[in-house]
């Protein structure tokens, strides 16, 4: 069977613009969450997130394209440009057929949709954007990376709630591993921190008006952040033979369904997705160093998450930490931007930690390296992702 | 206890129960409902929109919140002191 490694990552998020000012933050345990800003904040009971401050895409981009870009493929555009550099391509290798790209997102283009609305409901104005439908659609992140690229084998999005970038970079994982394609940009772009997105939120009353807490006593729910992850994954010999650095291989990949509750997790959906992508990777519990744990900060998921956990691990599992309380829950990208607290567990050997903990839970007993980073040899790490929609997806890494 | 207020919170849990209003009686708590995590925020939502309130309710920490959902009567006590303001409530 084929190997799958990454040898490229980019990312945006509340943390830093890019990949080294992410691993910094993420091992010196800094947030990225503080009081949101947007248009009727005032208006929201939840005002708090994970934002991407004083991002300015004119300077970004060339303004005849820029009309076509949503917030979204904005930041997955920009993460992808860091990705290339970073795996030393000007261009895609090899036939660019055999080259394609995944990336998932929950809310698309929310932030296009919110304005579209806003014009015709709230400003009673009776046109929108002629580019309203190729900004809002889910695949556009996924169709501009492609287009910047000249990716032309398999593309398109994956819209599974919370664990979207998870299955997306899973699939590119097998389509490499099967043999459909030599190399994929795969992961996750989010940008539904808009007043509607976050309205909509609210109603579900399971966000944080005062902060994330993961797995601590006290936990009062998630807060949203927003952001984007692109990795460069490549068949392993043909990245050996270019002379690519390999940050990390992918080692498995499981999906499940809970089947059961289109909001409450399933602690039997989560524990066999952990214990799939353990098989697909023909590792054992034992040898995994470091969990990326869903972890939001909600009552429901974090006990759930445990019990799973302990489930599959035994009474002894691995460390076990949630970035959600640096880089917000970032939805669709959320998979993404924790696979680089994978990779900076298993390059640099730091974990990093779960912040806002206030006090253990009896319902978590995990140790989740609460506040403060911490150094650890760690060969293979997982990544956890569970989807409202009961629908989880975990992957399992280890050392390039 | 008004009872106009608790006709209407009692007609709102009925329909989020898929019960009759008679079978909804004052002492029960809505696990004894059947009520789940949705159908408890779908009962807050029809209660801000009736009354025009504003319920502080998270499901994280139900416990903790200011709005007592222990039986449907202590969601009509709550739903009574949010309607009579919060300087009313401050005197109670």
């Amino acid at each position: 069977m084929r190997r799958v490694v990454i040898t490229g990552a980019g990312t945006v998020n509340a943390l830093a613009r890019d990949l080294p000012g992410t691993l910094a933050a993420m091992a010196e345990g800094r947030t990225g969450i503080g009081p949101l800003e947007l248009a009727d904040v005032e208006r929201l009971s939840v005002q708090i997130g994970a934002q991407v401050t004083g991002w300015e895409p004119e300077a970004l981009f060339d303004r005849t394209k820029l009309s076509l870009y949503d917030r979204f493929t904005q930041f997955a555009l920009v993460a992808a440009v860091e990705a290339m550099a970073q795996a030393g391509l000007a261009a895609v290798p090899g036939d660019p057929v055999r080259w394609g790209c995944v990336m998932g997102t929950a809310g698309g283009g929310n932030g296009t949709v919110n304005d579209a609305f806003r014009a015709v409901f709230a400003e009673g104005k009776n046109r929108v954007h002629p580019f309203t439908v190729p900004r809002l659609m889910n695949n556009a992140a996924a169709s501009h990376i492609t287009m910047a690229w000249g990716l032309m084998g398999p593309a398109f999005s994956v819209a599974t709630a919370c664990a979207s970038s998870n299955h997306a970079i899973g699939l590119a994982f097998q389509m490499i591993r099967a043999g459909m394609a030599d190399g994929m940009l795969a992961g996750g772009s989010e940008a539904m921190l808009t007043f509607g997105g976050l309205k909509a939120w609210e109603g579900l009353r399971v966000m944080s008006p005062e902060g994330c807490h993961p797995f601590s006593l006290g936990r009062t729910g998630m807060v949203q952040g927003e952001g984007a992850a692109v990795f460069v994954l490549e068949e392993y010999e043909a990245a050996r033979a270019r002379g690519a650095e390999i940050l990390a291989e992918i080692r498995g990949f499981a999906m499940t369904s809970d089947a059961g509750d289109i909001v409450m997790p399933s602690v039997d959906g989560a524990a066999r997705a952990m214990r799939g992508a353990l098989a697909d990777a023909g590792i054992a519990p034992g040898e995994v160093g470091y969990i990326n744990a869903h972890g939001t900060g909600t009552a429901a998921n974090d006990r759930t998450e445990a019990a799973a956990i302990r489930a599959v691990f035994g009474e002894a599992p691995p460390p076990v930490s949630s970035t959600k309380a640096m880089h917000g829950h970032c939805i669709g990208a959320t998979g993404a931007i924790e696979m680089i607290a994978c990779l900076l567990a298993l390059r640099d050997g730091v974990l990093a930690p779960t912040l806002g903990f206030q006090a253990p839970d009896p319902d978590c007993p995990l140790d989740v390296v609460p506040n403060a980073a911490r150094k650890a040899d760690v060969p293979v790490a997982m990544s956890n992702a569970f989807a409202f929609g009961g629908l989880n997806a975990v992957l399992v890494l280890s050392r390039g | 206890m008004r009872p106009d207020v608790q006709d209407q919170i009692i007609s709102i849990i009925a329909r989020e129960a898929v019960l009759e209003p008679a079978e909804v009686r004052p002492e029960m708590t809505l696990e004894e409902l059947g009520l789940d995590s949705l159908g408890l925020v779908e009962m807050i939502f029809a209660i801000e929109e009736t009354f025009g309130v504003s319920v502080p309710f998270n499901a994280n920490e139900p416990a903790q919140t200011d709005f007592d959902i222990s039986s449907v009567g202590a969601i009509v006590r709550a739903v009574e002191r949010l309607i009579s303001g919060p300087s009313a409530a401050a005197v109670a």
